[in-house]
């Protein structure tokens, strides 16, 4: 069972794996559950044991030719079905095919009188039958734990489940066992001394009113595994667990350049835009064209036929169409050709793990180009500085490792203007564009400035832009010191030929 | 085994299941033929299961344990798992509530 070589996670071991065919999960065991091997899934009530443990016999039965055995302790066959359709599984149909066999597993306490020996033959006898019956290859055992409430002779009992779990092994079953979460133990009944291979721990945690699930391994003999807690969700797809974490900086890196939608921004960036797969972060104070900055981007790359994904925790998809429209970009026809998608959803309404595990989720089905968060500021509103920080690097190393360009926004007071390198989020972007706005005798100046952009020569100008009929409009000429002033609007820039009349008069010639 | 009912005493409706001819099948077997005798001679009426032999009867009348025997009339249904060695308490659950 030695380890060949530490590569990270996807290291080659000589253990062979069963492939959960859960998103994530296959990805921290390094290839899935150990083959032929029981594992033990343990957490308390509610934190989905069930649930994945029925994914694994699904996806076994429907993607890797592996047909399962469900005995369910808990829960009869009827209930499984409900549950598990509530995950988007048909499980009668399943069972149909002679791809899945349920087994309810009842006891009555009340009707049982113990009057000698006795041993759990019945119940191997019935396990058998049931993987004899579909040939299965995976067995799940949801809960045995049931079995100590409902017989008397703990001793008999637990020497009759060690000698299952051997028993499942030298048929050579990929199985999940689960148990509850014990005091001070993982489980109650200590399961953990039988079943030692692979054991995951589920977690459901509520904080501020707001619940995160997370999963463990706690071991994976001869294997190495990802260690770290990981938010997993379950929803009409089933549960999917986000595997991101900060091991690595690896990712590949692209020269290839990505227009910002707006020329002469392109051309504060050296000329070409911002770099595919690369965070950019784009500050500013309320009004100052932060969304309209990021509409640009998303409207040249869909021009260009990119796949774009807009998280917006601010307004509804149906109200950055329409604002947008009216500064001459009209989002429509992109939602219509399935180029663009909004999610809009409330900060509060989940954890930040659980918005993390809701966005890795969407990516990977969507399949975007470009992400756009608007803004990042209410997700930090959720979180600790801590949790923030890391559920960022998360983040953004996920969409970097998928070369996705992403445009982070983030609404700033005025006084904290360039306080945000303490926020850690600064460190985390390559390109940093600032928007500022400031009143000049009777009118509100906007200007941007480049703050920083790795590996790109950019400007260390600021320009004046100004919110036309055709989008934002950027000034050509710079401007230069910390002094509120304004360029010479470009008669190129309003092609609506709209003069915006006060900006030029502050002018400060070059 | 069974002989008409001579009294009008409920008849005894008993199934054990055993998982092959071990030691403690032949056990349970032999307590139970022998407290039937004794007690409900003529009014019981025992089948025998060998759970290897219809496992498929194992899952449908819900047996974990073997040996087990269930009482299925008269009402309430009760189990008795074990090899039958504890013939008081046998006696007990099977004379509870019964009449």
């Amino acid at each position: 069972m030695a380890i060949q070589k530490r590569q990270g996670l996807s290291t080659l071991v000589s253990l062979s794996k069963s492939p959960m065919g859960i998103s994530g999960l296959d990805k921290i065991t390094g290839g899935g559950l150990p083959m032929g091997r029981p594992t033990l899934v343990c957490g308390g009530p509610g934190c989905g044991k069930t649930m994945l443990a029925l994914e694994f016999l699904v996806r076994g039965a429907e993607q890797y030719d592996e047909p399962g055995v469900f005995m369910a302790f808990e829960e009869s066959e009827l209930e499984l079905q409900q549950n598990a359709a509530s995950l988007g599984f048909d499980l009668a149909e399943l069972v149909a095919r002679n791809r899945l066999n349920i087994d309810y597993v009842h006891i009555e306490r009340s009707e049982i009188e113990e009057t000698g020996e006795y041993d759990l033959e019945a119940l191997f006898v019935r396990l058998g039958y049931a993987i004899e019956a579909v040939k299965a290859k995976r067995v799940v055992l949801d809960t045995v734990e049931v079995l100590f409430a409902g017989l008397p002779n703990q001793g008999i009992l637990r020497a009759e489940l060690q000698r299952l779990f051997r028993w499942l092994k030298d048929r050579g079953m990929t199985s999940i066992v689960t148990a509850e979460r014990g005091n001070g133990s993982l489980t109650r009944h200590g399961l953990e001394e039988y079943v030692s291979d692979c054991v995951i721990l589920l977690d459901h945690r509520v904080a501020d009113q707001i619940s995160t699930r997370r999963l463990r391994i706690v071991k994976y003999r001869g294997s190495v595994h990802g260690t770290n807690e990981y938010p997993f969700l379950i929803d009409n797809n089933g549960v999917s667990v986000v595997p991101i974490t900060s091991l690595e900086l690896q990712h590949a890196v692209s020269t290839e350049r990505v227009s910002t939608g707006l020329p002469r921004l392109d051309e504060m960036l050296g000329g070409q835009g911002y770099y595919r797969g690369s965070s950019v972060l784009i500050t500013g104070t309320a009004g100052t064209g932060k969304t309209s900055l990021a509409a640009h981007f998303v409207d040249a790359a869909c021009r260009r036929g990119e796949r774009c994904l807009y998280f917006a925790f601010e307004e509804s998809p149906q109200q950055i169409a329409r604002n947008m429209r009216s500064i001459g970009l009209n989002l429509e026809p992109k939602f219509k050709k399935g180029l663009l998608h909004i999610e809009a959803a409330r900060p509060t309404a989940f954890g930040l793990e659980t918005h993390l595990a809701m966005m890795h989720k969407l990516v990977n089905s969507f399949k975007p180009q470009i992400v756009v968060v608007d803004p990042i500021t209410n997700l930090i509103a959720v979180g600790e500085k801590l949790e923030v920080d890391s559920m960022l690097v998360r983040l953004i190393d996920f969409l970097k490792s998928e070369l996705i360009t992403t445009l982070f926004l983030h609404l700033i007071s005025s006084h904290e203007q360039m306080n945000l390198a303490q926020a850690g989020i600064s460190s985390l972007a390559d390109t940093w564009i600032s928007l500022r706005a400031w009143e000049s005798d009777a009118e509100v100046v906007n200007d941007l400035r480049v703050l920083k952009s790795r590996g790109l020569p950019h400007s260390n100008r600021i320009r004046v832009y100004t919110f036309t009929e055709r989008g934002l409009s950027l000034s050509a000429s710079d401007l230069t010191g910390a002094a509120p002033s304004a360029a010479q609007p470009d008669p190129a820039q309003t092609p609506n030929g709209k003069k915006r009349a006060g900006v030029g008069k502050h002018q400060r010639t070059l | 085994m069974t002989k008409p009912a001579a009294t009008s005493r409920k008849k005894y409706q008993l199934r054990l299941f055993i998982a092959g001819a071990t030691q403690r099948s032949m056990n349970a077997i032999q307590n139970v033929r022998h407290l039937c005798e004794e007690q409900f001679s003529g009014h019981y009426q025992l089948e025998i299961i060998d759970i290897y032999q219809q496992p498929a009867r194992a899952c449908a009348e819900q047996i974990i344990v073997t040996p087990t025997l269930v009482k299925q009339a008269p009402l309430p249904v009760r189990r008795f798992i074990g090899d039958l060695s504890d013939t008081a308490r046998v006696l007990g659950g099977m004379r509870h509530e019964s009449h």
